[in-house]
């Protein structure tokens, strides 16, 4: 038996060993994985399927009742339509208000621009409520702008600045504008500038520059910040229920109601399903252009 | 410059003054008085309720007719507001160690193993960050009300749990992909075991992500209002519940003591956290 032999037999029987033990390794990981994902299947996967069933099998027998009275009644499907309004209008604000300022932080040092961006993460890591709380002591009838509008005598009397869609809008537009920035600056830093040197050289004015070359290639950014604000902005409950008045009511305001006080689980539960599968629909649609991984892992 | 050597890099050289020249300044400008508006926005909050929390004032007034700590004496006075604190550091502190544990583990699994169906479980673990918390709240609320689980601690920290994994899972998940595999191999084959291998090589080394994951965990079962809204009940009224309910009634500035600690809290958190990250990397 020559060493080549021993060695060629070594290697085979490694091999052999080392497969049975990959084997085991990768069940040892799913061991791992186990505890995790069965609470999230226990309490999350779980009691929301149950959700969708209540909402179509009810007293005994499959029906669509609650969802016929969604469309039917005019206040609910009034609710919906807000819904949707205010989501899309904060969606919009925050890219007016987020783009230039990612822009403007990606043309910055990267060092300066780390130095800004705490001034848009500090509010991020801020409790919802307490920010609530500050735009309602800015924006009530006898709060700070007021006072100071009325010092100034630009106004005799008092705005309206709450309880309606403009304290709805300032509050949300407030929570929502980090998840606008950061994947939008994350982007732009990504671009690489000569290409916009290369514009210039060809002859580009640096509007056409900014337009036919860098924001296509900022678009990506804006997609992933857009559908993550509007997303997020449909569910949302708490600065709609402080800061909104009687007709800027959201779906996830009228469910709390309906179990809460109207202890009307089933119809909740259509409610809910309506707003999990729009939900669901944009997520995939993110999923498909941009890829879940990009959605925590970037900026954050 | 090094690069100058190159045809690019004597392009570039040639192209910059010229890029100089086209750059209009008043543009410039605009965009960042704009942008340090839109900054003035994002931290006017923060900015308006510190001092607000030390008026002397009995009403809301900016700036603070004088200064005084009634707000703050305030808070720790009453039991109604200490009570729904103490049962909110106990609740987050619950949730960090329980989701940082099972996020941990569960991210070895899903950064190292491969299986079918792994898309699957990926989709299940991000996708509570998505849901509208609504939709978790009354789900678990009908599962709690079946197996009278409604307003007990444990389910809370359970329901908590289940909102605050992915923020552990995206965070080690992602320090463990840049993680040298290597190491462990190499601990192994100086004859370590799995248990040893985890505990001297690989924890130390994920650390950063852990401990970023585990402050996220805190903070999000720290602040969530709406699933404690359904599942707490009143006598395990959280500290949220209990802000909630002072801005629905009257605005009492007691809030303003409050945000004003919760807001130092979380700079203080964050700084931390950004420090760990920070030192990790130098070494």
């Amino acid at each position: 038996m020559t060493t080549g032999d021993a060695l060629v037999r070594a290697a085979y029987q490694g091999s052999a060993l080392s497969r049975r033990l990959e084997l085991r390794r990768q069940l040892g990981y799913l061991a791992l994985l186990l505890p995790a994902l069965i609470l999230l299947l226990v309490l999350f996967v779980y009691p929301i399927l149950r959700l969708l069933v209540t909402s179509i099998y009810d007293g005994g027998q499959l029906t669509l009742e609650h969802y016929r009275r969604i469309v039917e009644v005019d206040l609910y499907l009034r609710v919906l339509r807000t819904t949707f309004t205010i989501a899309l209008q904060v969606t919009l604000l925050c890219l007016a208000l987020g783009y230039p300022l990612a822009y403007f932080l990606a043309t910055l040092r990267a060092r300066t621009a780390r130095l800004l961006m705490i001034l848009v993460l500090i509010p991020f890591w801020t409790s919802i409520l307490v920010r609530t709380y500050a735009w309602m002591v800015l924006l009530q009838r006898q709060g700070v702008f007021n006072r100071w509008l009325l010092e100034l005598g630009l106004i005799d009397e008092p705005l309206r600045m709450m309880y309606n869609r403009i304290g709805v809008l300032v509050g949300m537009t407030h929570v929502l504008l980090p998840f606008m920035v950061l994947p939008t600056y994350a982007v732009m830093r990504g671009i690489d500038r000569n290409l916009l040197r290369a514009a210039a050289n060809l002859g580009a004015s640096p509007l056409q520059s900014f337009l036919r070359v860098f924001l296509p290639l900022s678009l990506p950014g804006v997609a992933a910040g857009s559908l993550l604000v509007f997303i997020l902005a449909l569910g949302f409950f708490i600065t709609p229920a402080l800061m909104g008045g009687r007709n800027d009511m959201m779906i996830a305001q009228l469910i709390e109601t309906q179990i809460r006080t109207q202890l009307n689980f089933a119809f909740a539960a259509a409610l809910a399903t309506v707003l999990l599968v729009v939900t669901l629909i944009i997520f995939a649609i993110y999923n498909r252009l941009l890829g879940l991984d990009k959605m925590f892992g970037g900026g954050v | 410059m090094a690069e100058a050597a190159t045809p690019l890099g004597r392009l570039e050289v040639a192209v910059q003054p010229r890029r100089r020249r086209r750059t209009i300044p008043w543009a410039r400008l605009v965009l960042g008085v704009f942008s340090a508006l839109v900054l003035l926005y994002l931290v006017a909050p923060v900015l308006i309720v510190i001092p607000m929390s030390f008026s002397a004032a009995k009403y809301l007034s900016f700036p603070p007719p004088g200064l005084s700590l009634q707000w703050y004496e305030n808070f720790f006075a009453r039991s109604d507001w200490t009570s729904a604190t103490i049962q909110s550091i106990r609740v987050a502190f619950m949730v960090m160690v329980l989701s940082t544990v099972l996020g941990v583990a569960a991210s070895l699994a899903l950064v190292r193993a491969s299986f079918p169906g792994k898309e699957i479980v990926n989709l299940i673990i991000v996708s509570p960050l998505v849901v509208p918390a609504i939709i978790v709240a009354i789900a678990v609320y009908g599962l709690y009300v079946q197996f009278r689980l409604v307003q007990t601690f444990w389910g809370l920290v359970l329901a908590h749990t289940v909102l605050a994994i992915p923020y552990v899972i995206v965070n080690v998940s992602a320090t463990l992909r840049g993680f040298d595999i290597r190491l462990e191999q190499a601990a192994r084959s100086l004859g370590a075991n799995g248990w040893q291998t985890f505990r001297h090589v690989t924890l130390p080394l994920i650390s950063p992500g852990i401990f970023a994951g585990a402050v996220f965990a805190f903070i999000a079962s720290f602040d969530e209002l709406i699933v404690a809204l359904f599942i707490a009940g009143a006598r395990g009224r959280t500290l949220p519940m209990r802000m909630f309910e002072g801005l629905r009634m009257e605005i009492d500035p007691t809030i303003a003591a409050v945000s004003s600690m919760l807001i130092t809290f979380s700079v203080l958190v964050l700084a931390s956290a950004e420090l760990v990250r920070r030192r990790s990397q130098v070494e």
